[in-house]
């Protein structure tokens, strides 16, 4: 009688809570969100070189099967040949920035050729380096979600070495037979290498803020510390080459024009950043509540309209209908309430376990059965909780099985359920205000009460109570020593 | 143990029926309330006015000067709290009663801490709200076997609660928490009553002082709210 409108009373409470909340579902939403959109979170190639190789290697490295479809990967309807994938620097199984594995993706040669072919050119005056160098500003990086590209420890070794030895033969070739000489190949190598140190952080950093919705440009010690090394080794490159080239006046001169030129050009760009962060900042704040209401909106859609839809067929069968509601209800209050502070955190919600681990969820999954499956009522209250155990799912087995029996014997819509969970005890309440009987007068064929009941409880531990006479309803009073309690005890 | 507040004097010299108004943003629900009361009210209750907002309430209740004010503890605007705390200034003699279908604790213990002097959940039956609405009248409160639970939860000694600062307020006597067990059981008063061989209105006052314990100790706030929502 005095349910609400149904659909009316549900959306407009809904905008409220989740405001309430928001500092609350952020977190979980967003790292949970986040890993649903991209298909496979792939191996992190930040920390440790050599990323275990667990996953069998099932795509091979810059094969054609395996492109990584940066945008449009369409087979044509003809079914010849994929088109090539777009030229973008690689994100996973990558050694340095992922330029030589995005130009074998793009060129669908193995990636090693594209490393070798590199390292040669860098024998050749350093133009493999500027290849390189070059390419890693202007390509662009790989779109998040594309799929994870495995590389095999060797493979790693492989370019890691081809690497040192292009980076050798830079050098000597410069060194050895360039106009400029050591001079300035050696110190304009180490700023080099100082660059790539700096870049390649700014990546993992843009890489980390995608994935987490979070984090400014360096973040965190190591990073940090990684940045300051590449800049110290740019400025070190630099101070030697103009050390080396010209007299100390004009050092000072240029040092003191470089410094006075970078604090103009960031005084400048002051607002610039600080519009760029804002609008980071709320480019993330509207995507998490888009999220939320696509969230809420579907939940909507696949449960409360379903069962309105399913209710107005049902409408001449009130049973039918109570049930329906009652079922929804139930739905729809365990969806607002408990996987947000108490109870199921949202991940064991996202992995669909629904097996109850504690008491209080036991006992609420009891009380919806009892209640879908004789269309009778159960308020429940619970007080405290406790993990399951084999004698607390004895005292589970108990209580729904005296709520059963007052569904089916007592007469009444409606039955109470008490739960309280005290240090030591666990006392369950099972009351209807129904029928009530004569103990003495149940025939010794009915095994409900006996076994169900009174053997469950005993063979437990436990003790049974109950109080009831005709007419006056009926109460069974539930009593379970908790083991953790017997375990403390016995230590002190 | 402790009398009514003053304002909410038992009204012994009332003539006539308990005149209520209902508060609720839901039209339909306003219409469903009204029906049953009107019902099962047996002319010991009459509802003068309702009003479907927080601004329309607190003029509606400060126009009207109702006994009791049914109260949705959801709505737009700050919901019932806010017109409890709007209402109370003009007419602090009303009695406010929180009827809802939210089962969210802190929700409920919201209303409670504002000032309201019980909670019923939405699906009471018509003769039981009658009765409800006739206890808070009279200055008594209403307890709800949810919000029994919900108070005995609070008030759990449990690691990691608040430290009781003043063990008068932060603390339920044995007594109390023997009713407050039996009202989570789903007794009436009357069965409380003959439970514990007391009086009912014994049961009464032990109630109306675990309201007054649960709107005062600060114990509640600090602890477990707080934790599960991973605010502190």
């Amino acid at each position: 009688m005095f349910t609400r409108g149904g659909a009316g009373s549900v959306p407009d409470d809904l905008p409220a809570r989740t405001c309430d909340h928001q500092g609350v579902t952020l977190q979980p939403h967003g790292p949970a969100a986040e890993r649903a959109a991209r298909p496979a979170p792939g191996p992190e190639v930040i920390g440790p070189v050599g990323a275990p190789s667990a996953a069998p290697p099932a795509v091979p490295s810059g094969g054609k099967a395996a492109v990584p479809s940066g945008g449009k990967a369409a087979m044509p309807p003809d079914g010849e040949v994929a088109e090539p994938a777009k030229l973008v620097r690689r994100r996973t199984g990558r050694v340095l920035a992922g330029v030589s594995g995005g130009v074998a993706d793009h060129l669908g040669v193995d990636v090693l050729w594209v490393r070798a072919a590199l390292t040669i050119f860098a024998g050749l005056g350093g133009a493999g380096v500027l290849a390189y160098g070059l390419l890693w500003v202007f390509l662009p990086q790989a779109k998040p979600d594309a799929p994870a590209i495995e590389t095999t420890p060797r493979e790693r070794q492989q370019a890691i070495g081809l690497v040192a030895v292009g980076a050798g033969l830079a050098l000597a070739s410069g060194a050895l037979g360039g106009s400029a000489g050591a001079w300035i190949t050696g110190p304009l190598g180490v700023a080099l290498v100082g660059a790539a140190v700096v870049w390649r952080e700014a990546d993992e950093s843009q890489r980390r803020r995608l994935r987490s919705g979070t984090g400014t440009l360096f973040e965190g010690r190591v990073g940090l510390i990684r940045v300051l090394a590449g800049v110290v080794l740019v400025a070190g490159g630099l101070a030697i080459f103009l050390l080396g080239s010209v007299d100390l006046g004009q050092v000072q001169f240029g040092l003191l024009a470089v410094v006075a030129t970078l604090v103009g050009v960031a005084v400048i760009t002051v607002p610039w950043w600080l519009k760029l962060m804002r609008d980071l900042g709320e480019e993330r704040r509207v995507r998490i509540r888009t999220q939320e209401r696509e969230d809420i909106a579907a939940h909507l859609h696949d449960s409360v309209l379903q069962t309105l839809a399913l209710i107005q067929k049902q409408a001449d069968a009130p049973r039918e209908v109570k049930r329906l509601a009652r079922r929804q209800e139930r739905e729809l209050r365990n969806w607002l309430y408990e996987d947000k502070g108490h109870g199921r955190t949202s991940a064991e919600a996202a992995a669909g376990d629904d097996t109850p681990r504690t008491l209080a969820a036991a006992l609420a999954s009891a009380a919806a059965e009892v209640e879908d499956t004789y269309a009778v009522s159960v308020q429940s209250v619970v007080v405290g909780d406790v993990p399951l155990d084999a004698s607390i799912v004895a005292l589970v087995q108990a209580a729904r099985e005296a709520m059963v029996n007052a569904a089916k014997h007592a007469g009444v819509g409606e039955v109470s359920l008490y739960v309280e969970v005290e240090p030591e005890v666990v006392h369950v309440f099972v009351r209807d205000r129904g029928a009530g009987f004569d103990p003495e007068a149940v025939s010794a064929d009915r095994h409900g009460l006996a076994d169900s009941i009174h053997g469950r409880m005993e063979r437990n531990g436990g003790k049974v109570r109950l109080r009831t006479a005709p007419g006056d309803g009926t109460e069974v009073q539930l009593e379970m020593p908790l083991k953790v309690a017997a375990v403390k005890e016995a230590k002190a | 143990m402790t009398t009514p507040e003053p304002g909410n004097e038992p009204a012994a010299e009332r003539t006539g029926p308990v005149r209520v108004f209902l508060v609720d943003d839901h039209a339909l629900f306003r219409t469903g309330v009204r029906a049953e009361l009107d019902a099962a009210g047996d002319r010991r209750v009459t509802v003068v006015g309702e009003a479907g907002s927080v601004n329309e309430a607190v003029a509606g209740i400060g126009h009207l000067k109702p006994d009791v004010v049914l109260l949705d503890v959801h709505m737009p605007d700050g919901g019932g709290a806010e017109v409890l705390r709007r209402a109370r200034l003009s007419r602090p003699d009303v009695v406010f009663l929180a009827l809802s279908v939210s089962d969210a604790a802190e929700d409920v213990i919201a209303v409670i801490r504002a000032g309201a002097r019980g909670y019923v959940t939405k699906t009471i039956s018509g003769r039981d709200l009658v009765a409800a609405v006739c206890r808070v009248a009279d200055g008594d409160a209403v307890f709800s076997p949810r919000l029994a639970g919900f108070v005995l939860d609070a008030f759990a000694d449990r690691p990691g609660a608040a430290p009781i600062s003043d063990p008068e307020l932060d603390l339920l006597t044995p007594r109390e928490r023997d009713v407050l067990r039996l009202l989570a059981r789903g007794y009436a008063y009357k069965e409380i009553a003959s439970e514990l061989f007391i009086s009912i209105k014994t049961v009464e006052t032990h109630v109306s002082s675990v309201l007054r314990k649960t709107q005062l100790s600060n114990r509640y706030e600090l602890s477990r709210w707080a934790a599960d929502r991973r605010l502190v």
